[in-house]
């Protein structure tokens, strides 16, 4: 028996119900602290009201929801309405089997993951479930049979697909560096330091993927800016329009466990996982289970600033225009993050991966992507030309029209 | 008719490099939102926190539930004379006249009630009346379970004048004496022109 549990498939079983419920509550406790946030953003208090400082707002949420009427619509293909909320907070959840949340904990005499599976294509993993996600969103206003709905969904379709484009190339220029698709190296790999203080983390190689990364998936999991999928002006509420009570529930967990998913990935691919300088327990030497709850801890909070950062925007930014949306992408960030991509495999080829010349490269085809957008004029839409001056005669546009005068 | 010279062509602003680029126009942005971040939480939000905490008002002009007020001896002081109700754009007070039981005044309102509801709280009732005797209080929590509760009558809009002449004084008291009437012989006439002035 004992031997099952220090076994990594054992630690893995635990592991991963451990996870379900904390991310559970974490997810809850999110929407508490958008609401928060949005309160202190616009100089209010938040929800303040059911307990201390508002804490039990979210157990009175939920009794809510669970206890609101379930309607399914008359006009609503029935399974693949049921499918769509099951879908996005499936998917949403597994995604974080591959995070490595705290490297390895000495168990018995011999080293186990603390993670829930360390494939070898851990970050493939991570970014098909993370794409799967599209279903529960288009099958969700597909199936509503409401024009707004689809028109949601079909929004959601196009801007997920044009921001995967720079969201993979800038998780494969960190692939392309480190040489290895498995998260748990990718964390490994970032633990040396430059001259001695500096960590190795990749956000010091590759600062502009890094943003461009933090971008993309904020437009992945569908949040301020990127919202369009759920314009309430224009689309009454997108893909989730005609859902209710304990499922409409499920899609706004969804979009939480997503962030929460974007931000761990982030922080694994970027800022080194559970790595932290100065700290002796969350190196990767340390594998005593406090070093374990360091790590975990140290992750958790990379993930708290990134979330934290998702939302500080969300309350900052008004949504983006459709045209604004196609153009940054197309335009903007799949030239930067193509031109970033050549750059690191050329260097690869050097030998160079690692060094300097990463970041001169980000500054070159910055300074490059400033100089093209300055050089050619701003894309005006709409009307061009001045209207032609209105002929002064006996009718006026007002009140007789052309046919009075006629 | 729109002449040539009305006509104002409006150009967008040329936007600089750094406003196409978009990402340092966010961080000026957020650099806003992170300074009402910290006034909130540092010093006080703006909220306040109603049942607890309540707005300075200014009693003097603020447009509440009605009153109706009470002359020095504490009758009506309404003179049914239908200002009010012709006035009003919600058409939100009704009013029957009566004989009235005092010799200073002709008419006095046997009932006067005001939907609450329907009012809309522009304050022309009280511009309307010629002795100042519907006005409107600083009372804004006026709340009731059924519509019917939500129509005051005159007992208790003279109730609510007993409850709120502490706070606001009634406009101009001087001036419900009717000197032109009989039983005005025992004012003075000087009190009249004030009350007319002020
Ligand atoms: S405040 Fe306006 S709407 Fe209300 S009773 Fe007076 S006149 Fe009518
Ligand atoms: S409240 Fe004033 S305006 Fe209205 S009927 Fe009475 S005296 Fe006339």
């Amino acid at each position: 028996m004992r031997e099952f549990f220090t076994s990594q498939f054992g630690v893995s079983i635990t592991f991963s119900v451990m996870v379900i419920g904390a991310l559970l509550g974490i997810t809850t406790y999110c929407i508490y602290f958008e609401r928060k946030i949005a309160g202190w953003v616009q100089d209010r208090y938040g929800p303040n009201r059911v307990g201390p400082a508002g804490i039990f707002q979210l157990v009175a949420d939920g009794i809510k929801m669970v206890f609101k009427e379930d309607i399914i619509p008359g006009h609503v293909d029935k399974v693949l309405f049921l499918a769509a909320p099951a879908i996005i907070i499936i998917v949403s959840f597994i995604g974080f089997a591959a995070i490595p949340w705290g490297g390895q904990w000495e168990l018995d005499g011999h080293l186990v993951n603390i993670q829930v599976a360390n494939p070898d294509i851990g970050l493939l993993y991570i970014l098909g479930v993370a794409s799967m996600a599209i279903y529960g969103l288009v099958l969700g206003g597909y199936s509503s049979n409401n024009k707004y709905s689809l028109f949601g969904s079909l929004r959601a379709t196009a801007q997920m697909l044009s921001y995967e484009i720079p969201l993979g190339l800038c998780i494969l220029v960190v692939v392309l560096t480190l040489g290895t698709l498995r998260l748990e190296h990718i964390a490994l790999a970032q633990t040396g330091y430059w001259f001695g203080i500096i960590p190795q983390w990749n956000v010091f190689l590759h600062p502009v993927p890094f943003v461009i990364l933090l971008i993309t998936s904020l437009a992945e999991s569908n949040r301020t800016p990127f919202d369009l999928p759920e314009a309430e002006q224009e689309l009454v509420c997108g893909y989730h329009t005609e859902y209710t009570a304990l499922k409409f529930g499920m899609f706004f967990l969804g979009e939480y466990a997503h962030m929460i998913t974007a931000s761990a990935l982030i922080s694994v691919l970027f800022l080194g996982g559970w790595h932290f300088p100065w700290i002796p327990w969350a190196q990767p030497e340390a594998t005593s289970f406090f070093a374990v709850l360091v790590k975990i801890g140290v992750l958790g909070g990379k993930v708290v600033f990134f979330i934290f950062l998702m939302m500080w925007l969300r309350w900052t930014l008004p949504r983006f225009r459709w045209d604004q949306l196609m153009r940054v992408a197309w335009k903007g960030l799949i030239p930067i993050t193509l031109a970033l991509f050549i750059l690191t495999a050329v260097l690869v080829y050097f030998g160079l991966e690692r060094s300097i010349w990463t970041l001169v490269g980000n500054v070159v085809i910055v300074a490059g992507a400033l100089l093209i957008a300055g050089s050619f004029g701003r894309e005006v839409t709409g009307r061009t030309t001045n209207l032609p001056p209105i002929p002064s005669g006996p009718f006026s546009p007002g009140v007789g029209g052309v046919g009075a005068s006629a | 008719m729109i002449e040539d010279h009305d006509i104002l062509n409006v150009d967008a602003p040329e936007l600089s490099a750094a406003e196409r680029f978009y990402l340092p126009q966010i961080l000026d942005g957020m650099g806003t939102t992170i300074r009402h971040m910290g006034h909130s939480l540092f010093k006080r939000p703006m909220t306040v926190q109603y049942p607890e905490e309540r707005r300075e008002l200014r009693v003097e002009n603020y447009r509440g539930v009605h009153r109706l007020n009470r002359d020095e001896q504490g009758r009506v002081a309404c003179v049914a004379c239908f200002m009010c109700a012709t006035a009003c754009p919600a058409n939100c007070i009704h009013i029957e006249g009566a004989e009235a039981p005092w010799d200073d005044r002709e008419k006095y309102p046997a009932k006067f009630d005001i939907d609450e509801l329907r009012c809309i709280y522009c304050g022309m009732c009280e511009e309307a009346c010629p002795v100042d005797a519907i006005e409107l209080t600083p009372r804004y929590d006026l709340v009731g379970r059924t519509r019917a509760e939500m129509i005051l009558d005159k007992e208790e809009l003279l109730v609510i004048y007993d409850q709120t002449k502490g706070e606001k004084a009634r406009k101009n008291p001087p001036i419900t004496g009717y000197p032109r009437m009989a039983g005005a012989a025992a004012l003075d006439p000087e009190s009249e022109t004030e009350g007319e002035q002020a």
